[in-house]
């Protein structure tokens, strides 16, 4: 299987300069060495809590930031040196779909217009983008009679699936879903949910879903990258990340995550402790050694590398969990 | 159909809004006296009458004449004219120049936002109608140099919030996601983000109309606006003051004329804003 | 067994609104006893908001028609006049929200926050910083003194609903209505909150009327659940055995909406059509139009709340009362 996505030792970091007139700065190591891949045809979710990097990632990867640092090879291009047409090619090949359904849409457009945007851009006569527009609302179960809609007149749901046909107009390789049922009621998640893996089946899509919800990430994905503050602690198929988590952070995450059995309610968990804190002037040292129970003070010296564990499951601990008590 | 219904809404809550509706009506028989003028004014404005200097209000002349025996109802009724292009062109040169800035400002972000809000901050620092003064010397006497020096002066007041409203318009979803699709800066300046602030910038507009008028008719009054023997109500003023003792009517009809225009531009304003823009008037 | 705290009756709520009447709550009963965790469900829209809102007389608008009865320790709140109203806010009912921020001001200290409230019972300046600090300690402040100091704004989202919380334990409320407190959070800070809420109910034998979209919840902590869909309750009971053997179209088709497992077991269940919104009541069940099993009386009929067992209850024709119909939602 040909790699969609390559990321090595990827890196975007901020500068917040100290004072208006003053020439310091602090540095935000917003996404630090982040290292994985991305098969053709696959899903992988990207979990982390919030101010865990996952949507600075996700901007980097859509050219809506810079990166600082290391390589991202989309789809063959190296983004770091990638030229006009090289960028053209790839907006082309990877859309997104925010969380928002709101504001997700232009509020001024019609549904039509909205959809046939990207089509325009990239050259399609206006013809054939009509046509385009009305095949990609019917692959998402919507009626012809939506496409004069404005926004403010269709529910979440119904944006939600407009976003994904719009996503779909320039048929793209790539989607890159940016927690797209969060705002969503579970009956709708559900419609949503089960609309995206038949489009990622049909189509032989990749996606990158991006979620703090891992029940949804565990129904969804094939593999899961675990972010913490900047870095990838844990990657893996989904059976294994979630079966035999070996990253404490992981282990916590999927501890704290409640479970749907009221009769699992006494079952043996461990609650993290604490927040993730700031990413400011972030040391040297396990990012997670704070919160950790199984810290040691090399945890606190050297920033643990992420190594193969088997299975294709890569982790970013010294001391990684052995199995399952 | 529901389009339809939002328009309906709009509408009626615009039929509801007493302010709006008055504003409206005053500025509909501006515009009416206006467009008439020629058939309303029993003279014209430059027409000297003979032996009739300084008659006080009378049937024959309803706003009396003036010192050189003109119709001061005729010229009252010609200077609405002049009113309304003053606020055509003010408002057109304004919000070009605002609203391009305001854009650039707020979408760009980083060293141009900073050169030009330095820019906006520095006209802010100095008294609009003393900078308007300096500007009308070196543009030379008239009234359109006026309007261009008041427009010159005061399009900060459009370029904060448009790039306030630009700034936050530009992290929401849609605009990244146009850019991740490909749009250019130019077409997520003026397709996504401008539309969204144009309800915002009705309301900014009506509201600084009045000002607008108001400038200028001091520049008028000041004798670098309008000159002799233009209508103009600022000129019709400052002239009028000359005799104020001896024939008030010469500067209180055209007073009152300016101060019905800009109520109206005012009510409008308020109206609109509450209207559609519910949220400027929480603030 | 323990004493009914809150009980509402017959509980409706109206909108008056272009067109009629806009039914956002209708005949809701529910009976909540001290110390336990009541969880009302629903997805946006069902009136588990509006409900919670009432019972503190924080319904907006001039334009909402109440009727029913709302009995709170032995007193109907709907005919409360305000001042003692403002007696029971507080005093003896307490709310946390959603987003802390909204509720806390932001040019006070929290800890300064907290002592006011604690003030109101009379007590000395000092006295109730330092027993602020004891309640930040309580729900697990990290550097309790310290973050008394701390403005709002300082806090993370965990921190401001803790502060919350022990803005309403200094009262000791016997009643705690929390509407969606967890929602803005992460799951690590959400589990977190979710215990001290637990500990809430063991220690201070508070009841808790949790109102929450997220199942999740229901089953990690409430006793009793109530499942509300259109602005009625569809079923209603022990969380157990709803969770085991839930009877209600509705819930069984929620139930089986959620993932629970991975994709290669199938997809998701999901449900048609979209949440009416009811003018001016007409009979019939509210979810008629969505619900598989709808049969022609279901249109024309409303259902009652029938009960299934002792302490389950359900609105549908289609499960008969007192003899669980062995459907299982799986």
């Amino acid at each position: 299987m040909a790699k969609m996505v390559e990321l090595e030792k990827l890196e975007k970091h901020f500068k917040i300069p100290k004072s208006l007139f003053g020439t310091d700065s602090r540095v935000v190591r917003a996404v630090d060495q982040i290292t994985f891949s991305i098969e053709e045809g696959e899903v992988v979710g990207l979990v982390g809590e919030s101010g865990s990097g996952k949507t600075t990632l996700a901007r980097v990867l859509l050219s809506l930031t810079k990166m600082t640092g290391g390589k991202a090879m989309i789809d063959g291009v190296d983004l770091s040196k990638a030229t006009k047409s090289d960028l053209k090619k790839l907006r082309r090949e990877i859309a997104v779909v925010f969380q928002d359904p709101a504001s997700n849409l232009n509020p001024r457009q019609t549904v039509e217009s909205s959809i046939m945007r990207p089509m325009v851009i990239h050259g399609v006569p206006r013809a054939a983008a009509k046509k385009k527009a009305r095949e990609v609302l019917d692959m998402v179960k919507m009626d012809e009679r939506y496409l004069d809609s404005f926004p403010h007149q269709l529910s979440g749901g119904q944006l939600q699936r407009i976003a994904i046909a719009r996503a779909l107009a320039l048929s793209p390789k790539i989607m890159i879903l940016d927690e797209p049922t969060s705002a969503l009621d579970v009956s709708v998640q559900a419609q949503i949910l089960n609309l995206l893996l038949d489009l990622q089946e049909e189509m032989r899509l990749t996606y990158l879903v991006i979620t703090h919800d891992l029940n949804v990430i565990r129904y969804i994905s094939d593999k899961i990258a675990v972010m913490y503050l900047g870095k990838l602690v844990e990657f893996g198929p989904t059976e294994e990340v979630t079966g035999h988590p070996k990253h404490p952070y992981t282990k916590g995450l999927m501890d704290a995550a409640p479970i749907l059995d009221p009769r699992l309610r006494g079952r043996a968990k461990e609650l993290m402790k604490g927040d993730p804190g700031s990413l400011i002037d972030i040391g040297t040292g396990c990012r997670f050694y704070a919160r950790c129970k199984y810290a040691s003070p090399e945890c606190e010296k050297e920033d643990p590398k992420i190594l193969s564990v088997g299975n294709g499951h890569q982790v970013a601990c010294v001391h990684p969990l052995t199995s399952e008590p | 159909m529901r389009g339809r219904g939002k328009a309906q809404e709009t509408l009626q809550a615009c039929l509801k809004n007493g302010d709006f509706m008055v504003g409206v009506a005053i500025l509909l028989s501006v515009f009416l006296v206006a467009i008439f003028s020629d058939w309303i004014a029993p003279y014209s404005y430059t027409e000297q009458l003979v032996g009739a200097k300084f008659s006080p209000p009378s049937a024959e002349f309803w706003f009396g004449t003036d010192e050189l025996g003109r119709d001061v109802f005729s010229r009252v009724i010609a200077g609405t004219r002049i009113t309304l292009w003053v606020a055509f062109i003010g408002a057109t040169l304004e919000l070009v120049l605002g609203v391009t800035i305001g854009l650039i400002c707020g979408y760009f972000g980083k060293w141009v936002d900073r050169v030009f809000s330095f820019l906006t901050d520095l006209t802010w620092c100095i008294p609009g109608t003393i900078l308007a003064l300096a500007v009308v010397t070196l543009l030379g006497k008239g009234l359109t140099n006026s309007v261009i020096a008041i427009s010159l002066v005061s399009w900060a007041s459009y370029a904060r919030p448009v790039r306030a409203k630009t700034m936050s318009l530009k992290n929401m979803a849609f605009v990244e996601t146009g850019t991740a699709f490909g749009e250019s800066s130019f077409s997520l300046m003026f397709r996504y983000i401008l539309p969204n602030v144009v309800p915002s910038l009705i309301v900014m507009v009506s509201m600084s109309l009045p000002a607008t008028i108001l400038s200028t008719t001091t520049l008028s009054f000041l004798g670098l606006g309008s000159q002799a023997p233009s209508p103009d109500w600022g000129l019709a003023l400052s002239n009028g003051i000359t005799y104020i003792v001896k024939a008030p009517w010469l500067s209180i009809f055209p007073g009152i004329a300016l101060v019905y225009t800009v109520l109206g531009f005012n009510l409008l304003g308020e109206g609109l804003r509450d209207i559609l823009d519910p949220h400027m008037k929480a603030q | 067994m323990k004493e009914t705290l809150l009980s509402l009756e017959h509980l409706s709520i109206d909108y008056k609104v272009k067109g009629g009447y806009l039914s956002a709550v209708n005949d809701v009963n529910m009976d909540i006893r001290e110390g336990e965790i009541f969880a009302v469900v629903g997805e946006s829209g069902c009136g588990k908001s509006t409900v919670a809102h009432s019972i503190m007389r924080l319904l907006s608008g001039g334009n909402a028609k109440i009727s029913g009865s709302i009995r709170f320790g032995g007193r109907e709140l709907t005919a409360c006049p305000e001042k003692e109203m403002e007696a029971i806010r507080g005093r003896e009912i307490g709310m946390i929200f959603q987003n802390p921020l909204d509720s806390l001001n932001p040019v006070y200290t929290v800890g300064a926050q907290v002592s006011e409230a604690i003030m109101l019972d009379r007590v000395e300046k000092q006295e109730a910083m330092k027993r602020a600090i004891r309640l930040f300690q309580d729900v697990k402040m990290p550097d309790a003194e310290e973050r008394a100091a701390s403005f709002p704004h300082e806090l993370s989202g965990g921190m401001r609903q803790r502060v919350m919380i022990a803005m309403m334990l200094s009262r000791d409320p016997r009643l705690l209505i929390a509407d969606e407190p967890t929602t803005a959070l992460d799951v690590t800070i959400e589990a977190q909150i979710l215990e001290i809420i637990k500990e809430l109910k063991e220690t201070h034998n508070t009841a808790i009327l949790l109102i929450t979209h997220n199942f999740g919840l229901v089953a990690e902590a409430a006793d009793k659940i109530a499942v509300m869909y259109a602005g009625e309750v569809v079923e209603s009971g022990d969380v157990f055995e709803i969770f085991e053997a839930p009877m209600h179209p509705y819930t069984r088709l929620l139930m089986q909406a959620l993932p629970r497992s991975t994709k290669r077991e199938g997809r998701l269940q999901t449900i048609d059509g979209s949440v009416p919104r009811i003018l001016d009541k007409k009979p019939g069940c509210r979810f008629a139009n969505r619900c598989p099993c709808a049969e022609e009386r279901c249109r024309n009929e409303t259902p009652e709340e029938t009960a299934v067992s002792e302490t389950h209850r359900c609105r549908c024709f289609l499960v008969p009362p007192g003899q669980p119909s062995g459907r299982k939602g799986t």
